[in-house]
């Protein structure tokens, strides 16, 4: 009878030092749909540049993967748009549903720990195209990507710091594939979202 | 009947327990927080940090941010060690059943 409580004291003490020090409401599902959102741009982004390399004429080549650019860099920042609104209107619904606060000292912690390697690794690759080094910024995209969920794992599901080092490898790999970066991409940011979003919303999101 | 004697007492209460849970994993925590996370009143949870306070399980600082009072909370070593004690006595008695 006794030893009982003392077990419900236990779960209670693990429950409050979890609920207290990691965001736990982070949404799995939210990571399916970014995957998803991930492989459409890759489809498209794909369709580009293969409409590129079909051209023969290298001055005609030239530009009109210039005028490309933009149209890539559009579909970049929609799939990372929508996918942050997905993840925040996901996330908050079922902060609602667990009784706990989306903003808090728990998420202010674990977004300025996920920000720091990112904006890091976004800096950086920025530094890189002006300095005419192309052929890296998928890889370090990835690796600076990868870091960023190790070090946020630390504050919310446990579970995304494999998301992370598997996008880490990732990126270590395709630094010998120069060229390939966007199959690499559609790898790490779409196919991986979608395997550990499903783990993880099966494991939490189901649960609860 | 030493695993008995490490049951410790102060402890010996739910939100007192809950205390000590989230000032173990955090550098500190204020009374907001505490409150919210505990859903106490703040009558019963002050109360609760008192006792603590008192056999110097938790210090208590209080400051001002901005205009307004706030009460921060964080554990003392000795606080961390008794907890520490009190958690694995618990578990030694489950494992026994």
């Amino acid at each position: 009878m006794e030893s009982k409580d003392y077990l419900k004291d236990i779960t209670e003490i693990k429950d409050l030092m979890n609920k207290s020090s990691r965001f736990i409401s982070l949404s799995g599902l939210s990571g399916i749909l970014a995957g998803i959102y991930a492989l459409v741009g890759a489809y498209f982004a794909h369709g580009i540049i293969a409409k590129i390399k079909v051209i023969k004429n290298p001055l005609k080549q030239f530009f009109v993967s210039f005028d490309s650019v933009e149209t890539l860099l559009l579909i970049a920042i929609s799939v990372i748009l929508i996918s942050i609104i997905t993840a925040f209107y996901l996330t908050r619904k079922k902060a609602k549903k667990q009784n706990e606060k989306i903003w808090n000292k728990t998420s202010k912690r674990l977004i300025l720990n996920f920000l720091i390697p990112l904006l890091t690794g976004g800096i950086f690759s920025v530094i890189l195209i002006a300095k005419g080094y192309f052929d890296l910024i998928a890889s370090t995209l990835l690796i600076f990507y990868g870091l960023s969920c190790v070090n946020a794992s630390k504050y919310t599901l446990g579970d995304i710091r494999y998301l992370g080092i598997t996008n880490i490898i990732l990126g270590l790999l395709s630094t010998q594939f120069v060229g390939y970066g966007l199959y690499f991409w559609a790898v790490g940011f779409g196919i991986m979202h979608i395997v550990y979003g499903t783990w993880m919303y099966f494991k939490y999101d189901l649960k609860k | 009947m030493s695993i008995i004697s490490n049951i410790n007492k102060a402890f010996d209460h739910r939100i007192r327990l809950g205390i000590m849970s989230i000032l173990m994993v955090n550098e500190y925590a204020d009374f907001n927080m505490l409150k919210e996370l505990l859903g106490a009143t703040d009558g019963n949870l002050a109360s609760h940090t008192k006792a603590l306070e008192k056999v110097e399980y938790i210090k208590v600082e209080k400051q001002f941010i901005g205009r307004k009072p706030n009460t921060r909370y964080s554990t003392t070593k000795l606080g961390r060690e008794e907890f520490k004690k009190h958690i694995s006595a618990l578990e030694k008695l489950i494992n026994k059943q």
